[in-house]
């Protein structure tokens, strides 16, 4: 019997992919540090590097620091700026077939409102993920990220102001991030994507200074996935909106789980420094299980998980 | 000229053909990857991937110490952690996942007299550089000067003469070469042939060295280290601090710097 290959889109809203796996904002650049490395035009979508209003210098060196099984990074949003990016970015980006996700972040409601409105009105952007979540920035996301009622406010100012597609990127260090997710959907956020890093700390303990000159820094890689997985479930069982699943996924099994908890797709972030070809593994590793299980797309698969 | 900034890079799997002491506490790799080898520039360094497992997670990075017939690339190493010790591990005929070549290297100028000043293992990228300038004819016009803790720890020194290089050496103890510090032994030199400087080692040696090359307004390049997640210029976690207070990658940027440009 002959087998038709196994479907592997996915649509987030208006947003529609091949596959469903995007690179992590941070982890990939903005996109064409990569180039020669992946084939870009194979992913599902780019998320890159979080962007501001004007250029930010970010934080001073030592900027991250490995630990078991895991990556803790203070980078403190060194980014170009709003404007650097449309000029010097996005030509780039423009050139590639698939959709390019802008990951924001302000100081303030205003700065939010500004860059979705700016970015709202050029071409080549397909959608923006609104970080609320950055742990590095004493002024910055975080105070959004934990209060539900501030991540509603966000979330209502970038929707009227952007004629995009919204993600809203949930932050884990919160007690209950249910109550957040479900906030932002009310506040009209398209998707939710989850879990931004765990914050933690690493200390020298011949010199008794921190590791990171931030003191805290954020937490990724395999050592967060079991946390990621476990929010990422809670979350998919209270809203109604798609989830973007992220936090550690190397593989894609890895990947698997996440969608099988209820992700409709998923972010690979920590990986792309380990494995520059992850992201191209892990889109053929799913496919390979669909087949594998006689799935026809992955809508069969999302939130499939037997209780 | 030499110039290491838009060369091809790839992320390739390769055949261990040697990883075998070298010296106390030093490996030396050798890897079989033309691709590499062909479009490598000295300075430049790999990323590779030292195991199989989640820990520790991250590639490390390593010099290009030297490249055989276009075809072979040797790495010198210094075992000090968990990855250079997994890494010791890997057997001749093993495989080995790496990624390269990544950076910016040294930027060779022909003309001058080049003086090459290594510090302990800041040999690794320097023997390439060596390599590079005999193999252009320009041996007669180079210095290399090699600085260490104790005669164990200096490295190289059979191999550079062979090639035909004037080499000198120094040891914080004096078990071998000048006792003392590198910087001392430069000093007369720099006054009299006016060279251009390229330098690898500690960050205190570099620092004397940029210093030195100041005082006497010589052109000076330095190679510098910083932890390094992804060495391709995407996670913006190795920044350095430059004199005019730009954060700047390290991997990308550098790791070779005009030690002028640098704090
Ligand atoms: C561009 C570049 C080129 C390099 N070339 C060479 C080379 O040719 N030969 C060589 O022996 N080494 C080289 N290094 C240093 C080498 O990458 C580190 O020694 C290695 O990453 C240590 O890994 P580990 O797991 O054994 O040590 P870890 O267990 O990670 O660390 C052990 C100790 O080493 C320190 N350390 C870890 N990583 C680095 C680093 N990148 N730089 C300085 N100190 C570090 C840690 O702070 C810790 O104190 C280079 C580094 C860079 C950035
Ligand atoms: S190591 Fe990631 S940007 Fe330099």
């Amino acid at each position: 019997m002959k087998k038709t290959k196994p479907d592997l889109s996915v649509q987030i809203g208006l947003l529609r992919l091949q596959n469903p796996v995007l690179t992590a904002s941070g982890t990939f650049g903005y996109g064409q540090e990569y180039a020669g490395l992946v084939d870009l035009n194979c992913l599902g979508g780019i998320i890159v590097k979080g962007l501001s209003l004007s250029p930010r210098p970010g934080n001073m060196p030592p900027r991250t620091v490995e630990t078991p099984c895991g990556l803790l990074n203070a980078i403190g949003l060194q980014n170009v700026g709003v404007e650097n990016f449309i000029a010097d970015k996005l030509p780039f980006l423009r050139n590639l077939s698939v959709p390019v996700i802008v990951n924001i972040l302000g100081q303030d409601i205003k700065e939010y409102r500004k860059l979705a409105e700016r970015l709202s009105n050029v071409e080549g952007i397909a959608a923006l993920e609104v970080n609320i979540s950055c742990p590095n920035v004493k002024k910055g996301g975080v105070v959004f990220g934990t209060d539900y009622k501030a991540a509603a406010r966000v979330t209502k100012a970038v929707r009227a102001a952007a004629e995009l597609p919204i993600i809203v990127k949930l932050s884990p260090n919160v007690t209950d991030i249910v109550s957040i997710a479900r906030a932002v959907q009310e506040a009209g956020a398209d998707a939710v994507s989850l879990i931004n890093t765990l914050t933690g700390m690493a200390v020298d303990v011949e010199t008794r200074r921190p590791k990171l000159h931030n003191v805290t820094g954020g937490l990724s890689g395999p050592a967060i996935k079991p946390v990621a997985l476990r929010m990422v479930w809670q979350v998919a069982r209270a809203v109604k909106i798609p989830v973007i699943g992220c936090g550690g996924i190397m593989t894609a099994a890895d990947a698997l789980e996440f969608l099988i908890a209820g992700a409709c797709a998923v972010q690979v972030g920590t990986a792309n420094f380990v494995n520059p070809r992850a992201t191209m593994e892990i889109i053929s590793g799913i496919e390979e299980y669909l087949g594998r299980h006689n799935l026809k797309d992955i809508k069969s698969l999302v939130g499939s998980l037997i209780l | 000229m030499v110039r290491g900034t838009k060369s091809k890079m790839d992320q390739v799997t390769v055949t261990v053909l040697e990883n075998r002491f070298a010296a106390p506490g030093v490996y030396r790799l050798r890897i079989e990857v033309p691709a590499i080898a062909r479009v490598a520039h000295p300075g430049q360094f790999l990323m590779l991937r030292v195991g199989q497992t989640l820990d520790p997670l991250l590639r490390r990075p390593f010099s290009i110490h030297a490249v055989h017939d276009s075809r072979t690339i040797d790495i010198l190493y210094r075992v000090i952690g968990k990855g250079t010790n997994l890494l010791t591990a890997i057997k001749k005929g093993g495989r080995l996942d790496i990624v390269g070549p990544l950076g910016r290297g040294f930027s060779w100028k022909e003309g001058s007299p080049s003086l090459l000043v290594a510090g302990g293992i800041g040999i690794a990228p320097l023997f390439f550089l060596a390599q590079t300038i005999t193999q252009n004819g320009a041996g007669a016009k180079t210095s290399v000067f090699i600085g260490a803790r104790n005669k164990t720890e200096l490295l190289c020194v059979k191999e550079l003469k062979a090639m035909g290089l004037q080499v000198e050496a120094a040891t914080e103890d004096g078990s071998r070469g000048k006792k003392g510090l590198i910087t001392d032994l430069i000093t007369n030199r720099v006054a009299a042939s006016r060279p251009v400087i390229y330098s690898c080692g500690p960050y205190p040696m570099l620092h004397a060295v940029a210093s030195l090359a100041m005082q006497y307004g010589l052109s000076c390049q330095v190679s510098l280290e910083s932890f390094m997640a992804c060495g391709l210029g995407a996670c913006l976690g190795c920044v350095a601090e430059m004199r005019n207070g730009d954060l700047v990658r390290v991997c990308k940027e550098g790791p070779v710097f005009d030690a002028y440009e640098v704090a």
